[in-house]
């Protein structure tokens, strides 16, 4: 994936301005930045729920421009939410199923679900990885927040992404939740190229191979934990206010 | 200690029976819909009444897809409803069309007719989607009332009676009141399996997803506006099936039949009996059809009656009368 110029204005507001940048495959890369720096936006552009005012968006060498954002997914990019995103009324397996169904059969009006026996083991299996089997049959909205949290990774990664989105994945959990999270970004890793946006500082930092700092909407700073740690100016406006943050 | 242990024991086999005994009560949902069909014109004080309970039935399970399956709130159903009516009623009276083909016509204008307000809806949400579908919908409904020299304007259509149904090889005497109902009832059968069939089908656990979160169905990998569109066609043809059964039952279309009336009626049918469940609708529409002929028995101003309990459904059981037991089963 390769970002040339991406720029956004919601109005007159600019969100983004200029920022260029490639992401290698097989990293774990996490954009930072204080709140209202541009990471949401950022992230939207990426994931293609929007289209940037100007600059390009490359994925694989092919231009993602007339890309709808339904599409991306089949491409091979797929996201998670920041706020629990998922089908709160169905089964914490049929959350999963649905979403491995889109690579099987979209608009089928006549054959039966149940026929489709690959989503669905696909679908098991992937609960099982993320520790939801024995919640399978339960409605998603009675699952804890940790727990939800585990199956809106599930439902992105049942697509088997070569990129994986993470909006702040450990978003409103505690220390031992972020561990176990921590620890499955790490499994997922050597699989596939993941881009976090995160706040925990330390976790990113142990975690990340590369770090990009947004800041009024542009970038500051691109490098390894270590650079950026030592950058003044990414001190001074982000890591020195934040110090002892989780 | 033995009598708490018994206490304990006693809820979990009968969990157990009220679980199985729905997911049963779901696999055979078709045979027994048609069998409940069967029953029906034995049971309800009328004929008439049971005929009307087949094809508002009908009305509010091809509404359900889209409202209750899809999340997609339209007020303009009677628009489809009225348009398979009208284009059957046209169909057998102005042109002297064999029936079955005028059935297939009205299918098909109805079908027409909710790709074309599909487009123009499916881009809005919300309460938006709502009044786009009523102002479209209002918009047929005055088309109808203009075109009168075609539909009979505010008289409605008269003269089109189709007393016997040929078939090849035999016929049907359309007049006699219970074969009416069987005829009308094979029809509405074959409805109902074909939206099982659709429910169960990958696209039904689409809507649903899209129902659930719009966004997220997105992100998965669904083309959200093309679904639900093609939930509003298959909406809009089977409220077209109704309408021409409906046609063919009265032997005339009253222009109220496209009035907003009537699609408040489908709403309301479908929320009294349970939005979003297989026969929610159905029992809606006999809950509501059933009201309306005993109350109305009593005083002229029985739809205050009705509405009264409308409410009370919306406040306390807004899962309608189906839905309320569902979850009344699984939590036992």
């Amino acid at each position: 994936m390769s970002v040339t110029n991406i720029g956004k204005q919601f109005g007159g507001l600019v969100a983004l301005k200029d920022v260029t940048a490639d992401f290698q495959e097989g990293q774990i890369t996490a954009i930072i930045g204080p709140n209202g720096a541009g990471k949401s936006t950022f992230f939207n552009i990426l994931s293609g729920a929007l289209k940037p005012s100007s600059g390009t968006l490359r994925f694989r060498g092919a231009d993602m421009a007339g890309v709808p954002q339904h599409d991306y997914v089949h491409r091979g990019i797929a996201r998670s939410y920041q706020i629990t995103n998922i089908f709160p009324n169905l089964s914490v397996l049929e959350n999963v199923r649905v979403a491995a169904q889109a690579f099987r059969s979209r608009m089928n009006i006549w054959a039966d679900r149940s026929a489709d026996r690959d989503s669905e083991d696909r679908a098991s299996a992937m609960l099982a990885s993320v520790g939801l089997s024995a919640r399978a049959a339960t409605p998603a909205k009675f699952l804890a927040h940790g727990q939800q949290r585990a199956l809106e990774i599930a439902i992105a990664l049942v697509a088997d992404p070569a990129l994986l989105l993470l909006d702040e994945p450990t978003a409103g959990m505690g220390p031992e939740e972020t561990r176990e999270m921590v620890a499955l970004i790490e499994k997922l890793a050597a699989q596939r190229t993941i881009l976090l946006v995160e706040h925990k500082m330390k976790m990113i930092l142990g975690l990340s191979d590369r770090v990009l700092v947004l800041h009024h909407g542009q970038l500051l700073a691109d490098g390894t934990p270590t650079e950026i740690q030592a950058n003044s100016e990414v001190r001074r406006v982000y890591l020195g206010q934040n110090d002892g943050y989780a | 200690m033995s009598v708490i242990k018994n206490a304990e024991l006693v809820p979990a086999p009968a969990r157990r029976s009220f679980a199985t005994l729905f997911s049963n009560v779901s696999r055979w949902r078709v045979p027994l819909s048609i069998l409940a069909l069967c029953i029906l014109p034995w049971v309800l004080p009328s004929q008439a009444l049971a005929v009307n309970v087949l094809i508002y039935g009908l009305v509010a399970v091809g509404y359900n897809l889209l409202f209750g399956y899809t999340g997609l709130l339209s007020f303009g159903h009677a628009a489809f409803f009225g348009a398979g009516a009208y284009a059957t009623g046209i169909a057998i009276g102005a042109f002297g069309i064999h029936w079955f083909i005028a059935m297939l016509i009205g299918v098909l204008v109805s079908g027409l007719l909710a790709t074309v307000m599909g487009v123009l809806a499916i881009r809005t949400r919300g309460i938006y989607f709502s009044m786009v579908t009523l102002a479209l919908a209002q918009l047929v409904y005055y088309a109808a009332l203009q075109a009168s020299s075609w539909t009979g304007g505010e008289n409605g259509l008269r003269g089109f009676t189709v007393s016997t149904l040929h078939l090849p090889g035999f016929s049907v005497n359309f007049l006699d009141p219970l074969v009416k109902y069987y005829a009308i009832m094979i029809v509405v059968a074959a409805a109902l399996w074909f939206v099982s069939r659709v429910l169960n089908s990958p696209f039904g656990a689409v809507i649903e997803a899209i129902r659930e979160n719009e966004t997220r169905a997105r992100a998965c990998g669904y083309d959200v506006e093309r679904t639900k569109l093609l939930s509003f066609i298959l909406s809009g043809i089977l409220c077209g099936l109704a309408g021409t059964l409906s046609a063919m039952h009265i032997s005339i279309v009253p222009l109220d039949s496209l009035h907003y009336h009537t699609s408040g009626l489908i709403v309301m049918m479908t929320l009294l009996g349970g939005a979003g469940s297989f026969f929610g609708p159905f029992i809606g529409a006999l809950a509501f059809l059933s009201m309306e002929d005993i109350f109305s028995l009593w005083t002229s101003n029985w739809q205050l009656i009705v509405g009264v309990i409308f409410i009370l459904f919306v406040l306390y059981l807004p899962k309608g009368i189906w839905g309320t037991l569902i979850s009344w089963g699984k939590s036992r």
